[in-house]
């Protein structure tokens, strides 16, 4: 029981970084009905800039990871507009094709600018700190990553719910020419939703850094899948699903690497979606909606 | 009814979430019988439809198709065992051309295996012409041959609304169901319609039920017409008496009936 | 009478220009003018046209986003792998038994995962394609991470060759027949298809089951050509991959994915000698052609001996 409750713990800091993740796909999806592949690599540029905030400006991690959502922020805003605002109106594929571009965009150009090897974060930007509480070992950066991440969440939640800013985005997910005639901008609020969900993804991404300790310029991929399948798992384009989706695939995936093969832990995860789809096919809070003929 | 019914539907309820769409609805249509279903918006005609059409599962009822509940069948089944329809918003293969959108119609019977169409067998040849020729002639009838090679999102309207009924039609239904085949016609193109729908009838041994809201051509066509209010129906009979049906008229409150 | 003789005359062409191609080719190999860089490429280009043309069937005629091609591919590289290399089995029968196994997977696979719709059917492939990788890394009988090595290199021109034109010879029968139709008409409009008494899972089956069985296909050939497989070779990206020759071909274009895989295929080769700026240069290709051209290079449209001699001018 103890040994459980201690992957639990484990697990929880993981899937708070997951769900900031997918949180970011699922707003995007929600607003644009765009699965945006380059996410993942948002995130890889945030932990970057958190990176070099830490090493080369020696600033405190807080600085890093403000540092690192503004860039984003503004990187995914400059995304949004020059490589899928001209294709709003074409076929969903087409614009799925343009995300896998900025995808390996974003890759191959860090690559080319920093080298494909991996980077060290820096010990001293958070000293590891191992706590017992009542036979659990926890650390303190699992505490940290959590908390902060439950932390953007509720102000996620704050944003959308009471904010004119979150208002005008649920407005336009649900109906953009209804948004329009009531005088939301609909770009606006598209670019600040990619401001945001870029935002959430370098914060995940500095975490990352801390959690893994190490950086590289692909590890937006896998995270990044992970995330997306968190989405979908809670039901794409819904909010709180995002969230539950990301806890659940960061505690099976302790889980399965604590009890079982590591080398089994994506394929469970994998495994666990394709099963939630096939008996609930929109995911875990999305309403399967049969088409009106 | 002393005449044995094509199609005999009772009891048939469906609610979406709280809202009650089709309610204790029965219903009978005869051999070659050409009837009317009326009603205001969202009275829950086009519901029916897609009731009887396999599209929703009704909660409650039967519909007995030739001595065969149809209920719970899927319906590519529903349409082999002889039923067809059209759609209220026109449905076509938008990117295919008019011959092919009616020759898909036409599949459910293909003349060759799948080994033959990969071999391009002698069969595979003579099956193509033969559905082909089998297309070009209902397009004939509609007036609609020399647009055969127009892809189908590029007619006009009126037009697309008769190609699926020539869509239909190359199902060879028993039954054929129309939703709203004239919506958007003008006057003129109406009354083509209306000799077109009596003519394919007599030509093909139909029975026809339409959803219609053109007033002059449901009192001119239809035997006999079912009213439907909120889920229910409230008046069936001739279109003579259904005209001055008191009920009928508070339903339409002011809508022009006849 | 005029109609068979035109159709007699068009397939008497066709076979012609294709055994000079194959002649030509066969002709530079076997005379050794063709440097081991050319025949990589060729290969390469001929395993991608396959790929691409069988996933155009899912992906461009049926319009079910599958995001797993690279999973069927494993199988059949697999399959093939295990046939020949440990159980000493002829080519033929690798392959065969290659088509087979990725075939009978996309069916499994096709059956329960075809009735989710649009992105949850991209995720669910894409989720499968990695749980056959996955599966595959922890096999110790095909050495788990490490793959299969020393595979004997079986895959010739001849092998190649016929590979592609099998392929593109069965889909585009198929595509051109009643149920080629039937198919399309479940990416036009799934509901009037059904309607239409289309049995639109039936279809989508099918088309999934044919196009998993030529990935298969071209698994085998590429196991045989490049003496090595990995799962990793197997992975999403591949499938994405396969799925930009489609998208850019043209999705509903069977030429239109020909010319895709073959010219990106060119095109990384091309960018070989500068490995430095190779991936961005493809993702800006990738990112400036869906600006400025969404539909693909040939939209849903087939490039024709027709469409040659109008441009020409010549007759008809
Ligand atoms: N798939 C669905 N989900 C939820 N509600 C539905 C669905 N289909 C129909 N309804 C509701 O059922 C009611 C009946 O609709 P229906 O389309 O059958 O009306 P109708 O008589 O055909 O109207 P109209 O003349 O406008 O075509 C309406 O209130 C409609 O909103
Ligand atoms: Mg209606």
């Amino acid at each position: 029981m103890l040994e459980f409750t201690q992957q639990i713990v484990n697990g929880l800091s993981l899937g708070a970084i997951y769900a900031l993740i997918a949180l970011g796909y699922t707003m995007v999806y929600g607003i644009i009905k765009l699965i945006n592949f380059a996410h993942g690599d948002i995130m890889m540029v945030g932990a970057f800039v958190g990176y070099f905030s830490l090493t080369l400006l020696g600033t405190n991690i807080f600085v890093a990871m403000i540092a690192a959502m503004v860039t984003c922020a503004v990187f995914g805003v400059l995304i949004e507009k020059i490589a899928y605002r001209p294709l709003r109106n074409a076929t969903r594929i087409a614009a799925l094709i343009t995300a896998i571009g900025v995808s390996l965009f974003l890759e191959y150009i860090t690559i080319f600018l920093l080298g494909p090897s991996q980077k060290v974060f820096p010990e001293s930007a958070f000293p590891i700190k191992a706590y017992a509480v009542g036979g659990l070992s926890i650390l303190n950066k699992d505490v940290f990553v959590f908390v902060l991440a439950v932390a953007l969440m509720l102000i996620l939640q704050y944003i959308i719910k009471w904010t004119k800013t979150g208002k005008a985005m649920r407005a336009v997910s649900l109906d953009r020419e209804a948004a329009v005639l009531m005088g939301i901008s609909v770009d606006k609020t598209i670019s600040i939703t990619f401001a945001i969900g870029s935002a959430l993804a370098a914060a995940a991404g500095v975490m990352l850094g801390i959690y893994y300790n190490t950086i590289n310029p692909l590890m937006g991929i896998i995270p990044g899948l992970k995330a997306f399948v968190a989405a979908v798992l809670g039901g794409i384009g819904i909010i709180p699903g995002a969230m539950v989706g990301g806890f659940v695939m960061g505690l099976l995936e302790t889980m399965v690497s604590g009890y079982g093969n590591s080398l089994y832990r994506d394929a469970v995860a994998f495994g666990v979606l394709i099963f939630i789809l096939l008996i609930k096919p929109s995911g875990i809070f999305g309403e399967d909606t049969g088409e009106k003929v | 009814m002393d005449e044995i019914n094509l199609m005999e539907i009772s009891n048939l309820d469906k609610s979406f979430g709280g809202l009650s769409a089709v309610q204790d609805f029965n219903f009978q249509i005869a051999e070659n019988e050409l009837v009317g279903l009326i009603g205001p918006n969202g009275a829950g005609k086009t519901t029916v439809f897609n009731l009887i059409t396999g599209v929703y599962k009704p909660d409650k009822g039967s519909i007995m198709f030739k001595g065969e509940n149809l209920v719970g069948l899927l319906p590519y089944t529903i349409c082999a065992r002889g039923v067809a329809r059209t759609f209220q918003n026109i449905r076509l293969f938008n990117d295919l051309t008019v011959l092919d959108n009616v020759k898909i119609a036409t599949h459910k019977d293909v003349p060759y295996g799948l080994m033959g169409a990969i071999l391009r067998s002698p069969g595979f040849f003579r099956g193509e012409e033969e559905i082909e020729k089998e297309a070009l002639k209902y397009l004939e009838i509609f007036n609609l041959k020399d647009k055969k090679d127009e892809l189908a999102k590029n007619l006009p309207y009126g037009e697309q609304r008769r190609i699926e009924i020539v869509r239909a039609l190359a199902t060879k239904p028993l039954l054929l169901i129309l939703d709203e085949p004239a919506a958007g016609m003008n006057p003129q193109e109406t009354q083509d319609l209306m000799e077109l729908i009596r003519y394919i009838r007599h030509e093909f041994n139909l029975t026809i039920l339409l959803i219609e809201h053109d007033m002059s051509l449901v009192m001119g066509v239809c035997e006999r017409l079912y009213v439907l209010d909120y889920g229910q129906v409230i008046a069936e009979g001739p279109p003579a008496e259904i005209r001055s049906n008191k009920r009928v008229i508070e339903a339409y409150l002011g809508e022009d009936v006849g | 009478m005029q109609k068979v003789k035109n159709k007699w005359r068009k397939f008497a062409s066709e076979i012609l220009i294709l055994a000079a191609i194959f002649t030509l080719v066969q002709y530079l190999v076997t005379a050794g003018l063709l440097n081991q860089y050319f025949q990589i490429n060729l290969a390469s280009m001929c395993i991608n046209v396959i790929l691409a043309v069988s996933l155009s069937l899912i992906n461009g005629f049926t319009g079910q986003l599958s995001l797993g091609h690279a999973g069927f591919m494993a199988v059949g590289a697999y399959v093939a792998a295990i046939m020949t290399n440990m159980l000493d089995l002829p080519f033929i029968i690798g392959i065969l038994a290659a088509c087979l196994a990725a075939g009978l997977a996309g069916f499994i696979i096709g059956v329960p995962t075809l009735r989710l719709k649009g992105d949850y059917l991209a995720i669910a492939t894409l989720a499968l394609g990695e749980i056959i990788r996955v599966t595959l890394q922890n096999i110790d009988y095909v050495n788990g991470p490490a793959g299969i090595m020393g595979i004997s290199k079986l895959s010739t021109w001849p092998w190649l060759f016929g590979g592609v034109v099998l392929t593109v010879v069965v889909i585009v029968n198929l595509v051109n027949s009643s149920y080629g139709r039937a198919i399309i008409s479940v990416r036009e409009d799934e509901v009037a298809a059904e309607l239409m008494g289309i049995n639109t899972t039936k279809y989508k089956v099918l088309a999934f089951a044919i196009g998993a069985m030529f990935a298969g296909l071209a698994g085998a050939l590429y196991a045989h050509y490049f003496y090595i497989i990995k799962p990793e070779t197997f992975n999403f990206l591949k499938s994405f991959d396969i799925l930009v020759m489609v998208v850019l071909g043209g999705l509903g274009s069977t030429t239109g994915a020909i010319i895709a895989a073959v010219s990106i295929t060119a095109l990384t080769a091309a960018l070989q000698p500068f490995p430095a700026i190779r991936m961005i240069l493809y993702a800006l290709i990738l990112i400036i052609v869906m600006i400025y051209r969404p539909q693909g290079l040939m939209g849903n449209k087939e490039l024709s001996m027709k469409t040659f001699g109008r441009i020409w001018g010549g007759r008809n």
